[in-house]
């Protein structure tokens, strides 16, 4: 092995603070928007001396349209995320157990969809739920798309954490006389927790700060927090500090996630790269 | 036939169903609508049962289109300014910082906080950032006394501060990819090479490069497909702004649909994206495949070795 000498580390640690203060900038600064008044934040000289208030905070959440578009986002996410899953880890156990497509098949399909730019869904999806499906400024509607959208990543990713249940232990339960769905529900479901919670976490994410399709699929009183925001923001006075104030009530559920499960998101991200 | 027969017989059918329902009808299907809706001329407020058949007018218009022509050339100047970049700074980064260090797992949860947080967030958090009177970037440079820029309102210097928006947000990917790459490198070719006398700049051009090189692939092209996804960063930063010098063609296939409720026309021009990203998709698809195989090949000849 080399030897590392101990100014060396030094170095290696300066440089690694550096690219997060880079990484935690923007964010600070939103963070610290959101605690500043009108006055303060059109200060041209000094950024961080004010006096901090929840002022922003406490006149947007007083606000019940916010605090609905929350909700609806909320509403959105859990049920898109719960369903997805369900439907996912079947969809997966099937692929695997019962040797249903190939791998190659699997991975080529959830590499197309992770493709499809969600612009590209806008013209498709507005008109056919509007038209055809009755779903249009509905919240299920919105649901059915993020379940769409979201299936093919989690039935991949669940694969391989199915592929590591011993086949052993679901044999076992048949021979005790259970049947096919007992198998999945009540021996291979509770192996693979793990996996579900990476993909739920996922799914969540995707569901929680989508935009666009939000944008054509919703109404006044079907918006998503995000698109709630978008129309906030104006050519001329925009109030800055609540706006930043609610970027930090969208942005605060992801960062929890990405502070309890980084090693998690980390896998799920870099697994499309490291193995096809 | 018994119950429980048929349940295992029917058991795959059944597990498979709802996902290949959902799929059947909310993504396969509008995809199928999209290419059709692109041969009729229809516009927001008419039934698509009474809009009239266009055959190829769309795409030929688009072509045709001095609009079009530009946001092509800014949504590939966009997509591959920010994949060389984020690779060359990606890249140089892990090979530098490549070593085990105490705390790293820290480090990396804030690199990829970044990619979590709603792009609409981050359009927004930039936005402010490249204010012209009170944002950090003009305060710091009237206070070291230079000329503030015109970030988002002048047509040259948007598209650039676009770009480093984005090399903001996806740079950590590539790093944190790179670094597990180089990790888990053969430790004996290395070895190898330092016994031999390889300086640290020819370990790392003749052995370290070539050996990260197909993940190093497959990233760029990870990249380059969600750098063609991109929308509402740009959406909330600029809508496009000024002129047409940041509108990439997701942004233009919006509001061809939404704002001149050209439906038609949309649908043509999303086609046409999709085709793009397509391509990228396949190569990077028989790309992994190749590789697997080689992998596989060299594999077994040690193993026979």
């Amino acid at each position: 092995m080399k030897e590392y000498s101990k100014t060396n580390t030094a170095v290696f640690y300066l440089i690694l603070i550096c690219l997060s203060l880079m990484s935690l900038g923007p964010i600070v600064l939103m963070l610290l928007t959101s605690l500043k008044l009108k006055v303060d934040i059109f200060n041209e000289v000094s950024t961080f001396i004010f006096m901090p208030t929840l002022k922003n905070y406490s006149s947007v959440l007083h606000d019940p349209s916010l605090m609905r578009y929350l909700g609806n986002s909320l509403y959105v996410g859990l049920i898109s995320t719960l369903l997805t899953l369900v439907m996912g880890c079947m969809a997966a156990y099937a692929i695997v157990r019962f040797r249903f497509m190939g791998r190659d098949a699997v991975s080529l399909t959830t590499l197309l969809m992770r493709m499809i730019p969600p612009a590209v869904l806008t013209v498709p999806v507005f008109a056919i739920w509007t038209f055809q499906y009755q779903l249009g400024n509905n919240l299920h509607g919105l649901i059915l798309v993020y379940v769409a959208i979201n299936l093919p990543f989690v039935i991949w990713i669940l694969q391989s954490f199915i592929e590591q249940v011993p086949i052993q232990l679901e044999e076992a339960a048949r021979v005790d006389g259970a049947n096919p769905f007992q198998v999945f529900f009540l021996v291979v479901l509770p192996v693979i927790k793990p996996g579900l919670a990476a993909a739920a976490i996922f799914t969540f994410r995707i569901a929680w700060n989508e935009f666009i399709l939000a944008l054509v699929l919703t109404n006044r009183a079907t918006r998503t927090t995000p698109v709630h925001i978008s129309l906030f923001l104006t050519e001329h006075n925009i109030d800055w500090g609540q706006i930043m104030a609610m970027g930090m009530l969208i942005a605060i559920p992801p960062i929890i996630f990405t502070f309890v499960a980084s090693k998690q998101i980390i896998t799920g991200m870099t697994a499309g790269a490291v193995k096809g | 036939m018994k119950p429980t027969r048929f349940l295992n017989r029917a058991t795959p059918y059944l597990f498979l169903a709802p996902a290949g329902i959902i799929l059947l009808f909310a993504l396969l299907y509008p995809i199928g609508y999209l290419t059709m809706a692109s041969f009729f001329d229809w516009r927001m407020g008419t039934p698509f049962a009474d809009a009239v058949f266009y055959g190829f007018k769309n795409y030929a218009w688009i072509l045709n289109d001095p609009n079009f022509h530009e946001s092509f050339m800014v949504t590939i100047t966009f997509a591959s300014t920010v994949v060389v970049l984020e690779m060359v700074i990606g890249v140089g980064l892990a090979l530098m910082l490549e070593r085990p260090i105490r705390g790293m797992s820290v480090f990396r949860t804030i690199f990829i906080l970044p990619m979590m947080i709603a792009p609409i967030v981050v359009g927004l958090v930039w936005r402010y950032m490249y204010n012209p009177q009170f944002g950090i970037f003009n305060k710091t440079l009237k206070k070291w006394g230079f000329e503030p820029i015109p970030w988002l309102s002048s047509p040259d210097w948007a598209l650039p501060s676009v770009i480093i928006a984005d090399i903001w947000q996806w740079t950590p990917f590539i790093f944190i990819l790179s670094l597990a790459a180089l990790q888990s490198l053969p430790r004996s070719s290395l070895e190898a090479a330092r016994i031999d006398g390889a300086s640290e700049w020819q370990q790392i051009i003749y052995i370290k490069i070539p050996l990260m090189m197909p993940v190093l692939v497959v990233a760029a092209l990870l990249r380059m497909i969600d750098a063609f996804k991109v929308l509402e960063v740009i959406f909330i930063m600029t809508n496009g702004g000024p002129g047409l010098s940041t509108e990439i063609m997701s942004l233009q296939i919006y509001k061809t649909a939404f704002v001149s409720w050209e439906l038609g026309r949309a649908a043509a021009l999303s086609n046409i994206l999709l085709v793009i990203v397509l391509v990228i998709t396949l190569t990077m698809f028989l790309y992994t495949k190749a590789r697997d195989a080689r992998m596989a090949r060299i594999q077994a000849a040690v193993e026979q070795y």
